[in-house]
């Protein structure tokens, strides 16, 4: 049999990237985990803690609280993607695929398409916690389908970053401390679990400029209008922005290690 | 073709910070030889192979694989050669199967390709019955074969191999060794590094002893154990009564210096056949002696006179 070379193909090439992470995450259910405890652990203490004393009750606070635990595990769940590059880099494992005669950026793209698979779980775990603890959303199941695709576009856009910052930090664990930190940081300075007009000057002048606040300002106002809004667009416009700007540098990072 | 180099490495340097890790280093590998880096740990074997194969930028000189620059010609260049790295390089989650239909695709073999030559490979380097169990219950030498089998899914002229054996135990060790002089038999080239002087002797046509990044000696194995020295000769002196005369009567006889330990004499050889008139003499003066030997110059002598006390 003689094998025949061929260019690489740039989407083929991601494909089979991609169904490795599935693989290895499907024989792994472990890398599972994060994603499925974090958000239903979060929602019910966050719900039951502060709902009283936030919005007056459970049931009221969680029209405030779905969304924020949304893109919080979004966050969390985009981080992932760093420390798995990192540790892939450690293992050797990248050695070989930076010697195949393929594009550079499959192995990064490919990580972060299998990672969607992750986002999505953390999307319907969230959402269901939500809806058992009694969020009952007015608008219908095809907008619930909309927040949902925005809020994984956004976890994947942000993944974009996470991964740089895989290839540039020393360890897996640096790349995990870090990230939990933005992570926080992120969620808690912004609306996510408290309404802005609650906080200090200064607090609420930082949670403004937080693009968390508004990814979550744009879900809320979606689920309570039942319609598309110019702040959604401004979320992908936003989203794309990052994809452009971060995936460049990933590839450039990644060739540079 | 024929008088093409496999690969011409021309005055390649790396430095790490202001350490000079590879430094200066050409040489050229012909197709169809074994091209040994021999060195000590940290010598710059795996540094110079890393920016052969381009997984490392080299601060000055050139790599051709086939007469491609591997800069300017990355890509076509790696299409070129197949590498196995030091440490294993396979997936621990998924199967050996997995493992190389994944890196079968990515080679660019088309779906039914990719399981045919997956079949062929397990086949040849022995890994059916554990094909679809997960690597962590792998051994280390499955694991070096599957990662080799990795390396020739696309049945490269050229192949790198990363200290192949390092860590394996002799039977595996014998093993690896027989797989690769079946790849040479089929017409591959061959550039390995070792730190072992054994498998350099029995495996390399042309060696490069490389020390603290600097090349200090090429040569076949042969020519390199000539210029370690001749064969050596010793024994014992049954009376030590008799040693002193021993030795006076040896120094008559050989030009090299006599180095005495104990009751046990010893001498370098130009050649074998200097051994009969010694001993004649010997037996002429009465001299009674046992456990004598004769050393053929191994490839330790080499490195050690190569390398010896600068590390």
């Amino acid at each position: 049999m003689e094998v025949q070379m061929h260019k690489g193909n740039v989407v083929m090439n991601t494909a089979t990237m991609a169904y490795r992470n599935l693989l290895k995450t499907v024989h792994n259910p472990d890398n599972f985990m994060d994603v499925v405890i974090q958000p239903v652990l979060f929602m019910l203490m966050f719900g039951y803690l502060f709902g009283g004393a936030i919005a007056g009750g459970v049931k009221a606070y969680l029209p405030t609280i779905v969304p924020g635990i949304l893109i919080q595990t979004m966050l969390s769940a985009g981080t992932g993607s760093g420390a798995q590059i990192r540790e892939d880099l450690d293992s050797g494992v990248f050695d070989r695929f930076k010697s195949l005669p393929m594009a550079h950026i499959a192995p990064l793209a490919g990580q972060l398409f299998a990672d969607s698979l992750r986002l999505l779980i953390a999307t319907v775990t969230s959402l269901t916690t939500g809806y058992l603890m009694g969020w009952r959303p007015a608008v219908g199941f095809g907008w619930i389908v909309v927040i949902g695709l925005l809020a994984i576009f956004t976890g994947w856009a942000l993944s974009w970053i996470f991964a740089l910052l895989g290839l540039l930090a020393k360890s897996a664990a640096a790349v995990q401390s870090v990230s939990l930190m933005t992570m926080l940081v992120l969620s808690f300075m912004s609306n996510a679990f408290v309404p802005l007009h609650s906080l200090t000057k200064p607090l609420r002048f930082i949670a403004n400029l937080n693009p968390v606040t508004y990814v979550i300002t744009a879900i809320r106002q979606i689920l309570a209008t039942g319609g598309w809004t110019h702040e959604a667009l401004l979320v992908v416009v936003f989203d794309l922005v990052v994809v452009a700007v971060f995936a460049p540098l990933t590839v450039w990072a990644y060739d540079r290690n | 073709m024929t008088n093409m180099n496999a690969i011409e490495v021309s005055h390649l340097t790396k430095k790490f910070g202001d350490k000079t890790v590879v430094d200066d280093i050409s040489f050229n590998v012909r197709p169809g030889e074994v091209f040994g880096l021999l060195g000590p740990n940290g010598a710059g074997k795996t540094t110079t192979l890393r920016m052969i194969t381009t997984l490392l930028k080299a601060d000055a000189g050139q790599v051709k694989i086939f007469g491609h620059d591997t800069v300017k010609e990355g890509r076509l260049a790696r299409s070129m050669f197949g590498l196995t790295g030091q440490y294993a390089s396979v997936d621990e989650d998924i199967s050996a199967r997995e493992n190389l239909m994944i890196f079968a695709r990515l080679n660019g073999l088309s779906r039914s390709d990719a399981k045919e030559r997956t079949t062929e490979l397990l086949k040849e380097f022995s890994l059916e019955d554990s094909a679809d169990k997960a690597l962590k219950n792998f051994s280390g030498g499955m694991r070096r074969r599957l990662d080799l089998a990795v390396s020739l899914i696309t049945r490269p002229t050229l192949i790198f191999l990363d200290e192949p054996t390092t860590g394996l135990d002799p039977r595996t060790r014998t093993q690896m060794w027989t797989t690769i002089r079946e790849l040479v038999k089929q017409g591959s080239t061959i550039v390995l590094t070792t730190q072992y002087l054994e498998e350099a002797d029995q495996l390399a046509d042309n060696l490069a002893i490389i020390d603290h990044g600097k090349l200090v000696r090429m040569g076949t194995p042969a020519e390199l154990k000539r210029e370690a020295g001749g064969s050596k000769l010793s024994f014992t002196v049954t009376q030590a009564t008799q040693v002193a005369a021993a030795a006076k009567l040896l120094a008559t006889q050989v030009t090299g210096a006599v180095r005495q330990t104990g009751q046990q004499l010893s001498v370098s050889l130009s050649k074998v056949a200097e051994l009969t008139p010694i001993l004649a003499a010997l037996d002429q003066a009465k001299i009674m002696i046992n456990h004598l030997s004769i050393q053929e110059p191994s490839l330790d002598d080499v490195f050690m006179n190569l390398t010896v006390g600068k590390n």
